[in-house]
């Protein structure tokens, strides 16, 4: 990332000199203020949203859930939107939102190899890697390959399917339960289920996480 | 259009490499790049694919180079350019000109929360019944359009399978380029690793692509 090592804690001391990426964004936002385009609360309210209000949290509770509740898995593998929406997400970037339950005979893989499309009322804004050439480019002809850059190696057998976000449908994998975790509250589960088990890049171990 | 943004199979990038405890933001500047996408997009001139058109039509070397959020800037500073919301002397001088263009609407700050909420769902009511069932064998067109399409090139004439009837949803290739909306039956198409990549495909893996129907035709 240019720029990033600029800022450590002067964050607030630059208003006089901006890096030329900083001053081209300023420069915009005033432009549209000013002309009555933007109105700057909405933009303090969309970053509040993706900063602290939507991000994996909300996904690992629909896994939570899911694991949890077997009429609620049924409703989620039926109808991802109508699901989620049970726990009160949904919206932007995740208008049409299907979930892919992993089992030991498939494992699910998510990727959007013509742009960044991804599941933001349950998992947020994505990460940079997702949206950057590597993955987009490696995903779909090489999945292996792409989970052992992750250091996940499937079972023997396990068949992987990789999913391209070509259009407005959203998916989340919802990663396999693991053993050691019966009895433990929807809470507690939640808490294991990581940002990367629910794009498929990732598989859970009770162990390494409690 | 056969842009550098098709990057499904290109080879060269090297390894995935994940950024541990990754920040949301990796700068201030990019939250603002961020809301000025979404709050933008409440002016009413372009569509989703609208923008992803700017962005992926921007200059291959600079798409390559760039950060995403540069990507998303680059393209905003085009889009707001060629709706006639701002102007190149505007943006290299940053001093506002007269209002030429009213916007369709400007989003205020209290309405965020609910319009981030409900979205902006892209499923229509259908006009005719779905072409293509659950089972069925279908063949993606060969073609390589100068504009805007959501089928990528590692997927074009290819045999695969139609998994899923997802319903009829808003057409990207022409409403990026300002044609009236139309909808059109979207699909999920599920294909064979050999058959997208040959001897050099993965016997046991599957690919899937969310397909429009006129993407399609009977194999």
């Amino acid at each position: 990332m240019s720029g990033h090592g600029h800022h450590h804690d002067h964050d607030h001391e630059h208003d006089n000199h901006f890096t030329a990426i900083e001053a081209r964004v300023k420069a915009l936002e005033s432009l549209l203020v000013e002309k009555g385009y933007v109105d700057p609360a909405a933009l303090d309210a969309i970053v509040d949203t993706y900063e602290t209000r939507v991000g994996p949290r909300n996904g690992a509770r629909v896994v939570a859930r899911a694991w949890s509740d077997p009429a609620y898995a049924e409703r989620l593998a039926a109808d991802g939107t109508a699901a989620v929406a049970e726990l009160g997400y949904g919206g932007r970037g995740g208008e049409h939102i299907v979930a892919l339950f992993n089992t030991p005979a498939q494992h699910n893989l998510v990727v959007c190899t013509l742009c960044s499309c991804y599941p933001w009322p349950v998992l947020g804004l994505p990460p940079v890697w997702y949206k950057s050439p590597p993955y987009r480019a490696k995903a779909v002809i090489d999945p292996r390959g792409t989970l052992a850059d992750f250091g996940v190696t499937l079972s023997e057998g396990q068949h992987v399917r990789v999913w391209d976000s070509t259009a407005e449908t959203r998916f989340i994998v919802i990663p396999m339960r693991p053993a050691g975790t019966e009895g433990w509250s929807e809470e507690a589960l939640a808490a294991i289920v990581t940002r990367d088990s629910m794009i498929g890049v990732a598989l859970l171990d009770a162990a390494v996480a409690a | 259009m056969n842009g550098p943004h098709d990057l499904g199979g290109q080879m060269g990038f090297g390894p995935v490499v994940p950024e541990p405890d990754e920040p949301i933001f990796h700068a201030d500047w990019e939250k603002r790049v961020l809301a000025i996408n979404v709050a933008a997009g409440g002016l009413g001139a372009w569509t989703i694919d609208g923008i992803r058109h700017a962005r992926e039509s921007l200059p291959p070397v600079q798409y390559l180079s760039a950060s995403y959020y540069e990507i998303w800037l680059a393209a905003l500073d085009k889009v707001l350019v060629q709706h006639g919301f701002l102007d190149e002397q505007e943006l290299a001088s940053g001093v506002p000109g007269p209002q030429r263009r009213a916007p369709k609407r400007v989003f205020a700050g209290d309405e965020i929360p609910a319009i981030l909420r409900r979205g902006f769902p892209y499923e229509r009511e259908a006009q005719a019944p779905a072409r293509f069932a659950v089972g069925d064998r279908v063949r993606t067109l060969v073609m390589h359009p100068q504009h805007h399409t959501r089928l990528p090139r590692y997927a074009r004439g290819k045999t695969g399978v139609i998994e899923r009837v997802t319903g009829c949803h808003v057409f990207p290739d022409t409403g990026a380029h300002g044609a009236p909306e139309t909808a059109q039956w979207l699909y999920t198409v599920v294909f064979t690793g050999p058959e997208l990549w040959g001897r050099d495909g993965d016997p046991d893996s599957t690919v899937s692509i969310e397909a429009w129907e006129s993407y399609l035709e009977p194999a």
